[in-house]
């Protein structure tokens, strides 16, 4: 039954029955097309919708021939006149043509903005002589009505701060970072004065680490006295940490508080896992914030919120903690815990509306930040540590900021700048820096790199 | 993705059961469907005219709401795009960024060559599988299509790597295509001035294409433009300012597109987006006698772009530094951004012999059944060859020194998992190697349970070094 029909033929067959689509339609057997040269036949469009619904009916039909097949595609060039009968070949033209006769078709861009109804909470740290403290500044973080840096949706009210770290006792570090304070470690007020003078922090964290009772059992006595040594040394807010030991803590941090009395430091920290009672009457009573720790669980976030609600904390003396993980070692948990804490608190969740704190410093338990080569035989090579452990806390910490973070407790002062050089300017706080030498989006093709 | 549960995939599938894909069930084949475990083609029955209808329609109800886009080809074809959500908790993202880094074509031959092969081999081992970027990217600085030409050729024949070959004249374009016509590149970039000689391209070698503007109306009148002709293999690049007012515009435009594609539902915009974080260098170093020190600061700083983009929308991005202190953290938040948050984080607690053990005389070592805490220290032991027996203890999922905090791993839970496991049998010499970060357990564990117990490295890494100053322990010799 092969039978060469033609193109035009096919199209008188069609126009004389009147044929607007062809339903159920199956080509079997052999059938050539001859295409005439330089294109092919005009065909009116309800006959080029009617082929091609028998060319989508082939492409469909599981029991396609490749004889089918190849009578679609040549149908389909023939179709679209623009790409030529030439495609059909694997050969490529040497010059494909311009598409002269194309205008651009012109668009707005359009977006909604994203309102949201919560908002989080403003939480000042730190007090002056007007407010009873001794603090020459103080630092306000919080107050988000959008995500971070999203300004288009709402302009951020605050950006984020640093907080550098300092300890009680000389501690182990990572080598890229112990020559920063080697100098310092044996007396806490001069490590947290080199955090503000050269390493331009905004708060400095004090870790009574040594309390710990497994690593010197300092008494509260003495760590009250650190804390006084600390406040005299800088003018700035500051952050009183525990040694993290549930037994010994609330004690210690009781003792630190009344020693700090009126200066509104952020005591760290509340937690479910010790007496937390304790420590958040003690920061009530002698006019601290509080920070809320929890370990990556956000129902364990709202339990603890709503204890201290109940302890009558107000809510201006809560800043929270849902704990930072290092990257590659569960930072997807502590960015995505932060993002729906955020989220939730947005969408008009109090319990959670409050600002974030992140402890940044716990990147450096990232072996890549620290180790010489890679433990694995395998792996390329990891080059110099000393170049890794930087980049690892940049990251933590700037990921931390995207999903929420509010105030970054960090160690290298490197990383440090960094962090806050581009929060600022996300934030909006460097517009006019870049004026005047702004680079040329299309110079990264032709740089000449070095 | 326009459906949300098995169910409502489920109402468009033939529900016969027959089990043709391999499920016992249409609606066990609707959820695979959803998770884009299984394709709408290995239904046989949907291709029949009967169900053909029906068929078309849940295939747009499933395709995801940022167009999908393939580029190169064969086991490192790499696709990007294809994303459903603004939020990783919200569902997953699917497709991670593609990292792609340049190679340019006045570098000399067997530089050129080696670059290459540098990126090319680059691996990392990470959570049980290694690591390797995605693509390189290859920039035509001299101009001349010829000397741009050669250069795609010679990286062409070092790499199966994806190429994106780089350059805003289209005869440059074409040139360098010609080399690789066959490996299905990605072409940078038609803009306002040159997209009807980049259309012509695309439409001559079917290849996918990046649209750059930073006007967002222009933007998006490209990508009208270029879809309404039939190209819809698109990438949208809207410009990487990297600091200052620019850098937060960027992070804007970024935010804008994604959700005026997925949460407006902007068809004519939703395309998989470019980020070039290598723009870094374009401000802080220029080129030429750029110190050593600058050159570190600038690839932070690229890095911290590359972060930034990562977790805002960038489908793919173009990187300078090939230094492993870049390589590493990229590839790492690449790997945790783009982990499926609703993967289990916990392994099975029990007792694992790593390499051949011998019982009486192999090692113990103990850690918790955090995914990622026992399979970095698995991979030490296995590395490291080092036959040993661990101990996985229940520690409700959490890392040893959450745990150790919060109690899930003490001296009771440590003696559960020893008499749970009948560690004894194997582990005659009754003594046990606790992780340096739960030092402070072991006097405790000891009394509890009547082992020795040894502490360990503060990291599963230096288990090596370890071993040589503390194994065989001196008491069991």
């Amino acid at each position: 039954m092969a039978k060469e029909i033609t193109l035009a033929d096919i199209a008188k067959i069609l126009e004389k029955y009147d044929i607007v689509e062809l339903e159920d339609v199956k080509i079997k057997g052999d059938i050539e097309l001859e295409l005439a040269e330089g294109g092919g036949v005009a065909l009116p469009p309800s006959i080029t919708q009617a082929l091609q619904s028998i060319i989508s009916a082939a492409h469909v039909s599981s029991s396609t021939t490749e004889a089918i097949a190849t009578t679609a595609q040549a149908l389909q060039s023939i179709l679209s006149p623009g790409v030529g009968a030439g495609m059909q070949k694997a050969q490529i033209p040497a010059t494909p043509a311009e598409e002269p006769d194309l205008e651009l078709i012109r668009t707005e861009f359009k977006v909604a903005k994203t309102e949201w109804k919560g908002q989080i909470e403003e939480v000042t740290i730190g007090a002056t002589s007007a407010d009873g403290g001794t603090r020459e500044g103080t630092v306000t973080i919080g107050g988000e009505k959008a995500l971070p840096f999203y300004n288009f949706d709402h302009q951020m009210p605050h950006p984020p701060v640093i907080s550098v770290d300092c300890f009680d006792i000389p501690i182990t570090l990572a080598k890229a970072v112990r020559g920063h304070y080697e100098d310092v470690m044996e007396d806490p007020g001069e490590w947290a004065k080199k955090n503000v003078r050269e390493f331009g922090a905004d708060m400095v964290t004090i870790h009574l680490i040594s309390t710990d009772p497994t690593i010197k059992d300092t008494s509260a006595k003495e760590a009250a006295k650190t804390v006084e040594d600390v406040l005299q040394a800088v003018k700035v807010p500051l952050v009183i940490g525990g040694s993290g030991n549930p037994d010994k803590d609330p004690g210690v941090l009781e003792a630190a508080a009344e020693a700090a009395e009126g200066e509104r430091c952020l005591i760290a920290s509340a937690n479910l896992n010790m007496d937390y009672e304790r420590i958040a009457k003690a920061a009530l009573e002698h006019g601290h914030v509080i920070l809320s720790w929890t370990q990556l669980d956000i129902n364990a976030q709202k339990t603890l919120n709503k204890y201290l609600f109940k302890l009558g904390v107000p809510r201006e003396d809560i800043v929270i903690d849902p704990t930072t993980a290092a990257l590659g070692y569960g930072l997807d948990y502590a960015f995505t815990n932060i993002e729906r804490m955020r989220i939730s608190a947005l969408k008009g969740d109090t319990d959670l509306a409050f600002p974030i704190s992140c402890g940044i410093t716990n990147a450096w338990g990232a072996r890549e930040a620290w180790m010489k080569d890679s433990p694995i035989k395998e792996d390329s090579d990891w080059g110099p540590a000393v170049n890794r452990g930087p980049l690892y806390e940049i990251m933590t910490g700037l990921t931390l900021g995207i999903a929420g973070g509010d105030m970054f407790m960090m160690m290298h002062p490197k990383a440090a700048a960094a962090v806050k050089r581009v929060t600022q300017m996300l934030f909006g706080a460097t517009r006019d820096e870049d004026k005047g030498k702004r680079v040329e989006m299309g110079d990264w093709v032709t740089w000449r790199g070095i | 993705m326009k459906i949300s549960s098995p169910m409502e995939a489920w109402k468009y599938l033939p529900g016969t059961n027959c089990k043709e894909c391999g499920e016992k069930t249409c609606l066990a084949f609707a959820s695979l469907l959803l998770e884009r475990k299984k394709k709408l083609e290995e239904c046989p029955l949907l291709s029949e005219p009967k169900y053909a209808e029906k068929g078309k329609k849940l295939a747009e109800l499933l395709a995801p709401e940022v167009r999908e886009v393939e580029i190169g080809i064969g086991e490192r074809a790499r696709k990007i795009g294809g994303e459903d959500v603004m939020h990783r908790h919200e569902r997953t993202f699917f497709n991670r960024t593609a990292l792609a880094y340049d190679v340019w074509d006045t570098m000399k031959e067997e530089e050129l060559r080696e670059r290459a092969r540098e990126i090319t081999n680059w691996r990392k081992f990470y959570v049980g599988e290694f690591l390797n970027v995605d693509a390189i990217a290859i920039r035509s600085v001299s101009g001349d299509a010829k000397t741009f030409a050669r250069c795609v050729k010679r990286v062409a024949e070092e790499t199966d790597f994806p190429l994106v070959l780089s350059s805003f004249d289209a005869k440059v374009i074409e040139e360098g295509l010609k080399e690789v016509s066959d490996r299905n590149p990605l072409i940078y970039a038609a803009t306002e001035d040159n997209w009807k000689a980049f259309m012509g391209i695309v439409k001559s070698y079917k290849v996918p294409v990046t649209l750059f503007s930073t006007d967002l109306d222009m933007l998006n009148s490209l990508a009208v433009t270029f879809s309404s002709a039939g190209v819809t293999n698109i990438v949208l690049d809207p410009g990487t300012y990297p600091t200052g007012k620019g850098l937060e515009e960027t992070f804007s435009r970024f935010v804008r597109i994604r959700r005026a594609g997925i949460v407006d539902g902007n068809k004519g915009i939703a395309y998989p987006l470019m980020s070039v974080p290598m723009t870094a260098w374009m401000v802080n170093g220029n080129g030429t006698g750029a110190k050593a020190e600058n050159t570190l600061e600038t690839s932070y700083w690229e890095a911290i772009l590359a972060d930034l983009f990562i977790l805002k929308y960038a489908d793919i991005m173009i990187l300078h530094s090939i230094e492993p202190h870049s390589l590493i953290p990229e590839r790492t938040l690449v790997a945790n951004i783009y982990t499926d948050p609703r993967r289990p984080v916990s392994v099975e607690p029990g007792l694992r012999e790593v390499g051949t053990p011998t019982a009486g005389e192999s090692p113990l070592f103990v850690t918790t059944n955090f995914a990622l805490t026992y399979y970095t220290v698995e991979s030490d032991l296995a590395s490291n060859k080092i036959d040993s027996y661990l101990m996985v203890v229940d520690s409700e999922g959490m890392g040893v020194e959450s745990a150790v905090a919060g109690g899930q791993l003490n001296a009771g839970t440590m003696k559960d998992a020893l008499e749970s496991f009948d560690v004894e049998q194997k582990v005659k010499n009754k003594t046990m190697v606790i992780p340096g970060l739960a030092a402070r357990l072991s006097g405790e564990t000891e009394d509890v349970t009547g082992w020795t117990v040894l502490v360990g490295p503060r990291d599963s890494g230096r288990i090596p070094g370890w071993m040589e100053n503390n194994w065989p322990p001196e008491t069991a010799t």
